[in-house]
């Protein structure tokens, strides 16, 4: 089975934000930039489908500045095998829809023909919650948000998927290929080792530009 | 297409004004408003929905689908300001699945061309709306708090720390709704016709397995008017009886608490408040044992009076506390 995870690099969770000098946007010089909390458990959660021996290839998919090589790196240094990075100028934060990033998710899971996307729930710099349920509508593929429990049968090719409500937690049974989308209580990430991390500074994401969707 | 036309930070802002004025200029709206509803009972959150979708001016449609339809939508009838609502009686649209209900939707849309569809920013609204919004190929907009305009609106991000005003030039506007920006439409001085709808069905995608609902006699905690919430300070699960008794004590308030405390096993997920969690605004909102991280704060810094029960005096929830 192979494993598409989405991860994007955010203003870290513990930044206070400001305003730029002239108002008119968040400033994001000099500010810590990390990997989104919810892409985190999306990914550690693909990584122990590995090691459980259902997923055979996890590949960490992002859309953003160059410098999302690193939050990519961090994904492979956590058990991803390998790296694809949509390079754009556009703020991810405001400027680029999210429609539009699950436009360029649409055309990336085309071409890597994944059995199951995993992503956060929610990124916390836009605070949209739109991506992964957008994703799923536009390839036809069953929707699975808010997960705190995964189970992949995968010769029935089906996963269970254990979600919060409103009310409580919610259980359903969707066929793969499915877009499924973190919580925090999914799992608990791991650090990346020291060699993996240094494993992982050698290799480099497959670039590509962003073109117009 | 949407663009950010504005931002605006809100470090300092503490309680936002219940939105609800009508819109002079906007009468060529026609907005549908999906429903939420269990156990035969149209769902509180719709309430709040509806007054969002009355601020356009123009028609509200409302619709109800799925098992016991016909009786939610005779109660969403008298709902004040209703024109319309669309009954799909239809157990296909049971639990909401958002693969069924956006074959629905997108069906009725095809025949009645609204040109807003409005959600509650629930889980189940939020589940809903982006699938939906991809299969009419247009952006959503997540969460807005405030109606400027048919096509303009504001919502937050980055925790609720800055406020982007939005603009919209979709043929058909896809939005959630927060519903503490809201008032709650009154439940009676409606007159909404009733319209038996049906769609597409089952999309054969998703099999509904099981639902575990807290049964509580307590008011909802998204709506309640008192809030008493527990944090990692409660250092476990029993401690948050004296958390239930107070609520008792206190004339039937909610009981949330903090992510940390959730995680930690002490409560379940239905009571997390915060950025991710339920947003809510109280009358009043008791902390006890929570810290205040920009998380938490995102979802509870509009409510009225904030009362922090806490022995560390550098915890960051001092800053929006009237009580500390």
């Amino acid at each position: 089975m192979r494993v598409m995870v989405a991860v994007k690099r955010v203003v870290d969770y513990a930044v206070k934000i400001r305003l730029t000098p002239d108002k008119t946007n968040v400033e994001l010089k000099n500010v810590k930039m990390s990997m989104n909390p919810f892409c985190e458990n999306a990914l550690e959660e693909a990584v122990r489908l590995k090691e459980k021996k259902i997923a055979s290839e996890i590949v960490a998919v992002s859309i953003g500045p160059k410098q999302a090589q690193e939050t990519l790196r961090s994904a492979l240094a956590m058990g991803a095998d390998r790296a694809i990075l949509i390079t754009t100028d556009m703020r991810t934060d405001n400027e680029i829809q999210p429609l539009t990033i699950a436009k360029i998710l649409q055309k990336t899971a085309q071409e890597v023909k994944p059995d199951l996307i995993l992503m956060g729930k929610q990124s916390i710099d836009g605070d949209n919650c739109l991506t992964g349920p957008m994703l799923g509508g536009l390839l036809g593929w069953p929707q699975g948000t808010f997960a705190s429990k995964i189970e992949v049968d995968w010769a029935n090719k089906t996963i269970e998927v254990e979600r919060e409500t409103d009310s409580g937690t919610q259980v359903l049974s969707m066929k793969l290929p499915s877009v499924v989308t973190a919580d925090l209580r999914l799992n608990e990430p791991r650090y990346a080792t020291l060699p993996n991390i240094m494993k992982a500074k050698k290799k480099n994401p497959s670039m590509s530009k962003m073109l117009a969707v | 297409t949407v663009k950010v036309t504005m931002l605006s930070a809100t470090a300092a802002v503490r309680g936002v004004a219940r939105r609800s004025a009508l819109l002079s200029t906007a009468r060529n709206a026609s907005t549908l408003v999906v429903a939420e509803h269990a156990d035969g009972k149209l769902g509180a959150s719709t309430l709040n929905v509806v007054t969002a979708a009355k601020a356009l001016g123009g028609d509200v449609a409302v619709l109800v689908a799925g098992s016991g339809a016909k009786g939610v939508a005779a109660e969403a009838a008298k709902v004040d300001g209703v024109t319309t609502v669309l009954a799909a009686e239809d157990a296909a649209y049971d639990h909401a699945l958002a693969e069924s209900m956006t074959n629905l939707i997108s069906e009725l849309q095809g025949s009645k061309s609204f040109s807003h569809i409005f959600l509650a920013a629930t889980n189940e609204g939020k589940n809903i709306a982006p699938r939906l919004s991809a299969k009419l190929d247009v952006s959503p907009l997540s969460e807005i708090l405030e109606v400027l305009g048919e096509d303009t609106f504001k919502r937050p991000m980055y925790a609720g720390n800055a406020i982007a005003t939005v603009k919209s030039n979709d043929p058909v506007k896809i939005a959630t709704v927060r519903t503490t920006a809201f008032d709650k439409a009154a439940t009676e001085g409606g007159s909404g016709a009733v319209e038996d709808v049906s769609g597409p069905g089952d999309a054969g995608l998703t099999k509904w397995i099981s639902d575990e609902v807290a049964k509580s006699d307590r008011p909802d905690l998204a709506s309640a008017e008192i809030v008493v919430a527990g944090g990692r300070g409660m250092k476990n699960g029993e401690n948050f009886q004296m958390l239930y008794d107070l609520a008792d004590t206190l004339g039937g308030a909610a009981v949330g608490a903090s992510r940390a405390a959730v995680d930690a096993g002490y409560v379940p997920n239905e009571l997390q408040i915060g950025q991710t969690g339920k947003v809510i605004a109280p009358n009043l909102y008791i902390g006890v044992g929570i810290s205040g991280a920009i998380q938490h704060l995102a979802g509870m810094k509009d409510s009225k009076t904030i009362v922090s029960i806490n022995k560390d005096p550098e915890a960051p929830i001092a800053q929006v506390s009237d009580i500390f």
